[in-house]
């Protein structure tokens, strides 16, 4: 059985990769904003290009064991921190603490449903789907996620989503270098203004892509 | 000024228990918070009621034992104040104020305010020392400490254990407590040559006590009388990922 | 009754270290045999609970708190003294010695203060291995401040929260013991009689504050470190819970009490400020190395402090104690404030306090500086009464802080029942008539660390083959009986009155007529009056609850009833001494311009108080005092 703070330092690693793994994520996809025709074409080539490579499968294998094991741990450490707490007929203990850490829970499930919607929308399709070639004849990915991006309701969800995203990653990463205890007060200032940078930079730019999709691209 | 106050009343560990009211008319403002619940308990006496039981001691912020959710929050509304430093000019005329015990699974209501904080003493017995028996000592100025470093190490040191950070915490955790000692005793040389014991042991102490997790939502820091920094946490942390890391066994 | 102070013989310096050389010891497989039990686990308390488990005897450790972190040491604020002249400004065992006794106004013995100034060495050394975090200088060595009473820096502190620091050294050191079973730990358990057989203490019966239970516990010594009284006077700096019920029964088993009357009134406290209040908080007495006091040289001054320009203030102990001036020692201080508060000229609003200036300071050393001295200080006195010091004077005045007085002990801190020692605040020993500041956490701790541990092993050598204590004797059947009856009989009472209601008149009573000022007409008034307010508890009070389950009323009635009887014996003692020393002013023996006057030639003795029953006068016996080292002068800090 492993200490509270063993817990916590599984959720700290697989946390703080997923994190690392928006940034690769995210530096993809920008190429979604490239003029319309380059992105088309450039787009499914680097698809093409991640789908193929040994070392990139194997670090997809790592991230679906995160996941999984960031949520499962994250439930177990739920579990108990419910049982451990206590209720008060007048609660007024909100007042020390912000609300997205209080409820990481809650935004790291938004997270996680937005992630089935997510894989079912384009890693679905693309792995077992039968998705168009490009004229390369590359799986043409990029169709797809305009598609996906022209329905209104698919914009918001995303939008709302990583708003959630980026308060989970605000928190996340704060604790996680709590976790992995960095105690100078000098640094941690540092690394608070780097985490907060870090996720409003991710999660607003995965914010501006559908959003610039469904406004630009008809 | 007058006050309607809404009290936790339990009979005793088992027995179930419910928020009672009372009103008290007639109060000095510059009353003390315990002072009000002394009048109150006077009047229940003469009545022939049972008085509230709470905890306290001292009386000026220092020995840890008085403590309760007053409206929702530890201590009261001051920050880094225990109850029994709080007066009633921090309320209004005519208030409701709820009163409840300082809850986690690890302290147990033992009577209507009173509660259970021995878990806290096991903690320190676990390892929250330095291993020399009397006479040991070497002369105090044998290794100089600066001042910066007594000073920071008297900044964990100041908790008074009175359990708010447990209370406050969503999670109950008592790793502000638990850090704070750990931390205080990983800075100072005399305490540096069990520190890898001292902070398995005491962790493994902290979890067998049903303390939660710490989600470092940071409230422990906010309402602590002394204001202990959420830092030592961190300090913990790394304390135990080294121990753990380079542990022999 | 001639009593045996046990000194041993030879010079002052050598005494301690000849005892300790001839002092009986006890084989290491012995000492698992022996059982001790420990009451109280403020500084005195912890310390011996954790050297004797240290050396492997079996020790139960007793408070009535609920962790033993929590008792009174905890809050004494200022410092521990230790002649270790870190500051190279002339001091040494020896001066330390002197100070002492000097400031108890030669009314301690010469032996047991050198000791004491002696351990104040080690003291030091064996806190800061234990972690407790001093005050540094920059280059990483220790820091002093200066104190009352006398005229080096010599006292350790850690910011203003010493004694919290000390107590948690030993605590840990206490707990550590636990955890590796030497120690049994009983919190929340309270001693309500001791039990001796065959003319030794053998055991205790105690309540077990949670539920209710009664509990027998047997050892083959016993040993109170249970602190001071002075919560007698009900407003005092002390906390809620401290009594004196475990020295009081243990005087009715027996043991004496010497100098019952001899309360320490601390001059730096905060006023009362209502009827309803429970406590004065004390702010420490390092505030005066920095603060003046000073009162308005009108009468009934209404204007704001700092409206009061500085030619019509009256800086009174500056005035009258020059050489010592702000720092002059606590009872001198004191009764200095109450002859301004009594002539009219008390500021605030009950016109009972006097002003602590700190803008001489902070206008010389910078904002800064004080905060750093004093910052945790000044933010209590701000949570209290909700003024900011920085810009206006503290409010402070006289109020109930150490009992000086309590079981008499020998050089051996043995009481006069064999195998009962007292340690810390509970002996009287080492103080004489007032103690100087600092002082009370060193005497703890030396007592604890330093002192006990060879006494007690002295003591144990005779009881190895003793054997293992029955808690069936019949002894212990008595104490019990008595104990339950006593808890009946105050449920049963069912009167009108609470116990707080009696414990407050008890306490002004006794602060008006045996506090910083008394006189014979008073003491006698007194006397008659407690008696009628014991006979009205004993009818009139009140106690709600049962016996079977945690009831804090029931508690403070067994507190309060005993208080009755110390508040009677602190009267007799005033009464008999007809002199005034220290904190024992009586009015009838004093100099033209009000100082104390001493009688040597009638009074140089401690006086020890036999029981002889309810009802009956304690007898007193005298312990003559002599001084070889030094002739008690006439105490001057002018």
């Amino acid at each position: 059985m492993l200490s509270t703070l063993s817990k916590k330092m599984l959720m700290c690693l697989t946390g703080l990769f997923l994190a690392f793994f928006l940034l690769i994520h995210f530096l993809g996809n920008l190429q979604l904003f490239l003029p319309q025709e380059q992105a088309h074409l450039q787009f499914n080539a680097y698809s093409h290009f991640l789908a193929g490579n040994i070392l990139i499968k194997i670090i997809s294998y790592v991230l679906y064991a995160s996941i999984i094991l960031h949520a499962l741990d994250g439930l177990v450490i739920t579990l108990k921190n419910k049982r451990a707490g206590a209720v008060y007929k007048s609660d007024h203990r909100g007042r020390a603490s912000k609300w997205y850490s209080r409820n990481m829970g809650i935004l790291g499930t938004i997270i996680l449903i937005f992630l089935v919607i997510h894989f079912q929308n384009f890693w679905y399709v693309y792995k077992f789907g039968a998705p168009p070639l490009d004229e390369r004849g590359n799986k043409d990915l990029y169709v797809l996620v305009i598609e996906v991006f022209q329905q209104w309701w698919y914009v918001l969800i995303y939008v709302l989503s990583m708003v959630a995203l980026c308060y989970h990653l605000v928190h996340g990463i704060h604790s996680a270098i709590r976790t992995l205890g960095l105690y100078h007060p000098k640094f941690v200032k540092w690394f608070k203004i780097v985490g907060i940078g870090y996720s409003v930079i991710i999660s607003m730019g995965f914010a501006m892509m559908p959003i610039y999709i469904f406004f630009t691209i008809k | 000024m007058d006050l309607h106050l809404k009290i936790w009343r339990q009979k005793d560990r088992n027995a179930a228990g419910k928020l009672e009211t009372y009103t008290l008319t007639d109060l000095n403002p510059h009353m003390s918070f315990l002072e009000m619940l002394d009048t109150l308990n006077e009047q229940l006496i003469t009545h022939g009621e049972e008085p509230v039981e709470f905890d306290h001691d001292c009386r000026e912020g220092i020995c840890g034992q008085c403590g309760m959710m007053i409206n929702g929050i530890a201590h009261g509304p001051l920050k880094h104040t225990t109850t029994c430093q709080l007066h009633l000019r921090s309320f209004k005329d005519k208030d409701t104020i709820t009163i409840e015990p300082f809850r986690s699974a690890a302290f147990q209501v033992k009577k209507d305010l009173k509660v259970d904080r021995s878990a806290f003493d096991r903690i320190i017995s676990s390892g929250g020392f330095v291993s020399i028996n009397t006479g040991q000592a070497p002369d105090a100025t044998v290794i100089p400490i600066s001042h910066e470093l007594a000073e920071s190490a008297f900044d964990s040191a100041a908790c008074i254990g009175c359990g708010a950070c447990v209370a406050t915490c969503k999670n109950g955790s008592a790793a502000l407590f638990t850090a704070a000692k750990i931390t205080h005793m990983a800075l100072l040389p005399q305490g540096k040559e069990e520190r890898n014991q001292r902070v398995l042991s005491m962790v493994k102490q902290m979890d067998k006590e049903s303390f939660g997790h710490c989600s470092n939502t940071e409230a422990c820091e906010v309402e602590c009388p002394q204001g202990i920094s959420v830092l030592n946490i961190a300090r913990m942390n790394f304390e135990y990922n080294k121990a753990l890391f380079f542990n022999k066994k | 009754m001639i009593l045996n102070s046990k000194i041993p013989e030879g010079p002052l310096d050598e005494k301690w270290t000849r005892y300790k050389k001839t002092a009986k010891l006890v084989n290491p497989a012995n000492r698992k045999k022996l059982d001790v039990i420990v009451i109280g686990t403020g500084l005195a308390g912890s310390s011996i609970a954790a050297s004797l488990g240290e050396m492997g005897y079996q020790v139960k450790s007793f408070c009535f708190q609920d962790s033993p972190r929590r008792a009174h040491s905890v809050a004494a604020q200022g410092g521990v003294n230790a002649a270790k002249n870190y500051k190279n400004d002339g001091d040494s065992v020896y001066r330390m010695f002197v100070d002492t006794l000097k400031g108890g106004d030669f009314r301690a013995r010469e032996a047991n203060v050198y000791r004491m100034a002696e351990c104040s060495l080690n003291l030091i050394d064996q806190a800061v291995a234990q972690g407790v975090p001093f005050g540094r200088e920059y280059g990483g060595y220790l820091n002093n401040r200066s104190f009352g009473g006398v005229q080096v820096s010599r006292t350790f502190y850690a910011r203003g929260q010493t004694g919290q620091q000390l107590l948690l050294g030993a605590y840990q050191a206490l707990m550590r013991q636990v955890g590796k079973g030497t120690v049994e730990l009983f919190a929340r358990h309270e001693m309500l009689d001791i039990v001796v057989i065959d003319g030794k203490t053998r055991g205790v019966i105690v309540r077990n504050l949670d539920t209710g239970e009664i509990e027998r516990h047997a050892a083959h010594t016993v040993i109170l470190a249970t602190g001071g009284y002075g919560k007698i006077y009900y407003l005092s700096t002390l906390a809620m819970g401290c009594n004196g019920s475990a020295i009081w029964r243990a005087h009715k088993k027996g043991a004496l009490m010497a100098s019952p009357s001899w309360i320490q009134i601390h001059p730096t406290s905060l006023p009362q400020s209502g009827d309803y209040q429970s406590k004065l908080t004390l702010m420490s007495e390092s505030l005066r190395n920095d603060g003046r006091i000073w009162v308005p040289l009108k009468q009934d001054e209404s204007r704001e402090p700092n409206a009061i320009p500085e030619e019509e203030r009256d800086y009174y102990l500056e005035r009258r104690y020059p050489a010592f001036g702000n720092l002059a020692p606590r009872d001198i201080s004191s009764r200095a404030a109450k002859e301004r508060i009594d002539a009219g000229f008390g500021i605030g609003p009950l016109k009972n306090a006097v002003y602590l200036d700190f803008a001489k300071a902070i206008r010389e050393q910078g904002k800064q500086k004080i905060q750093e001295k004093y910052g945790n200080l000044f933010d209590m006195y701000e949570k209290i009464t909700g003024y900011d010091a920085y810009k206006e004077p503290m409010m402070i005045s006289p109020s109930a802080h150490f009992s000086m007085g309590g079981l008499w002990v020998d050089y051996e801190l043995m009481t006069s029942l064999p195998g009962l020692f007292a340690l810390g605040e509970a002996n009287f020993a080492d103080h004489g008539a007032n103690r100087l500041g600092a002082n009370s956490l060193l005497q703890a701790s030396v007592d604890g660390y330093f002192i006990a541990p060879y006494t007690i092993a002295n003591y144990l050598a005779n009881e190895i083959h003793t054997g293992k204590i029955s808690t069936d004797h019949i002894e212990f059947d008595r104490a019990e009986e008595q104990v339950r009856k006593q808890i009946e009989m105050f449920l049963n009472i069912k009167g009108s009155k609470t116990v707080d209601y009696f414990h407050k008149t008890l306490g002004k009573l006794l602060y008006d007529y045996c506090g910083l000022a008394r006189n014979e007409k008073g003491l006698r008034y007194a006397i008659g009056e407690i008696k009628k307010l014991k006979q009205e508890f004993f009818k009139e009070v009140i106690v709600s609850g049962g016996a079977n389950t945690l009831n804090t009323e029931l508690e403070k009635a067994g507190r309060v009833a005993d208080y009755f009887e110390i508040g009677e014996l602190m009267c007799y003692d005033a009464l008999t001494r007809n002199e005034s020393c220290g904190a024992h002013f009586r009015e009838e023996y004093q100099t033209a311009d009000g100082e104390a006057l001493r009688n040597d030639a009638e009074y140089q003795f401690i006086s020890a108080w036999s029981w002889k029953g309810e009802n009956e006068e304690p007898e007193l016996i005298r312990e003559p005092l002599t001084f070889e080292e030094i002739q008690p002068t006439v105490r001057s800090y002018k």
